[in-house]
């Protein structure tokens, strides 16, 4: 609880610096529009006042700030302008409504979490293999590197495409492309926590004359679970990155992802900044809800969570 | 071999291939325990303290001579769980309970449950720690981890217990009577124990034979049967014979240092 304070003061700090800054982003539409309904502007050609700067023109025309805040289009909203759009399109819709982000959210978030699994489990064998197999620790890593070096907006459309000429569509291909970006942390974590116990405690097993089976399920398996958690929360927001990316360059129809582009496309900013901003409480929940797990298992451990 | 001898080198070398050249951690080493022994091993690092205790217990291979353990070799020893080894940190699992760590080995062993809660309980009593079976270690002290650590070794009755420093990383009140327990133990158990050390006093106080080494190369200068009697209140410390040992023990450290 004593983070609190420390938190709610950043998120003060930037939207502060959103609140203020919508004036500037906004004041040339703003200008246009004002103009229209005769309101008086200075300077009063759109010529003259694309030479001047977002900030330039707000300081000549104080009289418009409240109208930055309430556009329609607006190039950057007012967080009001987010929350109410969030609540229209979440609370005040009918969950199965196309308009309705709680569908779209659904639509991106089992992609997500089919390509979590699939990632997070191939990560584990991957892992596993690494440590115990010395090919395998020579061979699949800078693989698994080099695959996260393909910017993964260039990749997805491919997947999508060639997995679509093979008549696989929908949630799948959205789903490996999830786990294209979540089974590398697992791999890395899970690596260094399989390899995390010393010398001294190898060779402890080593005495009682365990069995290598034994010394995984006993020793190494139970030794890498904190680093396990510290993964899987960097994978299921890598995930939920991944399944927002496959939806944005193949046109995809429902999703958060496809919001985002509905918005971008149609001009209509509002419906992006609202699918934007769900993501990123959908993410926080989802970390949020494996830091819990975390907490519960390590305590359940006996090792107090750190 | 003599029909109660438990432990037996001769002529044991070990070299470790280094980028500097090879480092004989032990030369020619030559050395019998009986059973029920208890022997220290004591001298400045670098002297193949526990590099011997580790052949000992086939965690180290020597490149020469012979040493057997039981009448076996130390690899033969180790999969006949010969012997129980307790590390210089206690390693305890922190996702374990003391009872549970425990139970280790018992597990790995393949004893069944009921006689595996039996054990745990004996061997918890036995070093006074009846009553902490359902702490987990960062809850105990780490005199009482180290204790715990030792109740591990002790919970599948190897006859032979082999000590790696287990003390040197507590203070000396604690270490005075983990040490008394120790005796303790040893007698109701009469266990064979090889203890290494680097203190004087430590391995004077427990050991029926003191062994001396010293470095570049690990060998054997000095093998001391101390005559002091096996029932040893602390302060036998006092005593003329406990100091006479003490400077035999230091004369022989001082003489396998003349070379440095």
């Amino acid at each position: 609880m004593k983070s609190v304070l420390p938190v709610l003061t950043v998120i003060g700090a930037i939207l502060l610096f959103w609140i203020v800054s919508v004036v500037p982003m906004n004041m040339h539409l703003t200008a246009d529009l004002a103009q229209r309904q005769d309101i008086a502007v200075t300077p009063d050609t759109p010529v003259a006042r694309q030479e001047l700067s977002g900030v330039g023109l707000a300081l000549r025309n104080p009289q418009l700030f409240g109208m930055t805040y309430t556009l329609e289009r607006p190039r950057l909203p007012s967080p009001h302008q987010v929350v109410v759009e969030m609540w229209n399109t979440i609370a005040l819709q009918s969950i199965t409504s196309r308009r309705s982000l709680v569908f779209h959210g659904w639509v991106t978030l089992s992609a997500t979490l089919v390509g979590f699994v699939i990632g997070t489990g191939l990560g584990i064998v991957l892992a596993v293999g690494i440590v115990y197999n010395r090919a395998m620790d020579m061979s699949v890593m800078p693989w698994a590197i080099a695959s996260q070096t393909i910017p993964i907006l260039a990749l997805a459309p491919m997947i999508i495409v060639m997995m679509g000429a093979i008549g696989i569509q929908g949630l799948f291909p959205k789903a490996v492309i999830s786990a294209y970006l979540s089974f590398f942390p697992v791999v890395v974590g899970m690596v260094k926590g399989l390899r995390s116990p010393d010398g001294m405690q190898l060779d402890l097993l080593r005495t009682y004359y365990a069995s290598p089976a034994q010394g995984f399920w006993k020793l190494r398996l139970p030794a890498s679970v904190p680093y396990l958690f510290a993964s899987l929360k960097i994978g299921i927001s890598a995930s939920l990155v991944g399944a927002i990316v496959a939806e944005l360059p193949t046109g995809a129809r429902a999703g958060f992802g496809a919001r985002m582009l509905v918005g971008d496309q149609y001009g209509q900013p509002l419906v992006t900044w609202a699918a934007l901003f769900a993501a990123a409480l959908t993410a926080a929940a989802l970390v949020g809800f494996f830091s819990l797990v975390e907490r519960w298992t390590l305590r359940r451990m006996g090792m107090q969570a750190v | 071999m003599a029909l109660n001898t438990t432990i037996k080198a001769e002529g044991l070398n070990l070299t470790f291939e280094t980028n500097d050249g090879p480092v004989h951690a032990l030369k020619d080493v030559n050395l019998e325990i009986n059973k029920g022994d208890f022997v220290s091993f004591i001298g400045p690092s670098g002297c193949g303290k526990t590099t011997f205790l580790r052949c000992i217990a086939g965690l180290e291979t020597p490149t020469g001579g012979e040493i057997s353990v039981n009448g076996m070799t130390p690899d033969e020893a180790r999969m006949a769980r010969a012997y129980g080894y307790v590390f210089q940190a206690a390693g305890l699992y922190p996702w374990r309970t003391i009872g549970g760590n425990i139970k280790l080995p018992l597990e790995i062993m393949g004893f069944s449950k009921a006689e595996q809660a039996e054990r745990v309980a004996r061997v918890l009593d036995l070093v006074d720690l009846a009553g902490f079976e359902k702490k987990f270690p960062w809850q105990l002290s780490g005199g009482m981890q180290q204790r715990a650590s030792i109740a591990r070794a002790l919970a599948f009755d190897a006859d032979i217990l082999l000590m790696d420093e287990p003390f040197g990383a507590l203070d000396e009140i604690v270490r005075d009577h983990l040490n008394e327990q120790l005796l303790q133990l040893w007698a109701r158990t009469e266990k064979t124990i090889g203890f290494v050390t680097h203190s004087i006093p430590e391995a004077v106080y427990l050991s029926t034979k003191i062994v001396v080494m010293s470095p570049r190369p690990g060998r054997i200068t000095d093998v001391i049967e101390s005559p002091l009697p096996k029932e040893r209140p602390l302060d036998i410390r006092d005593t003329p014979e406990f100091i006479e040992i003490a400077h035999r023990v230091r004369d022989g450290l001082r003489a396998g240092h003349d070379d440095v």
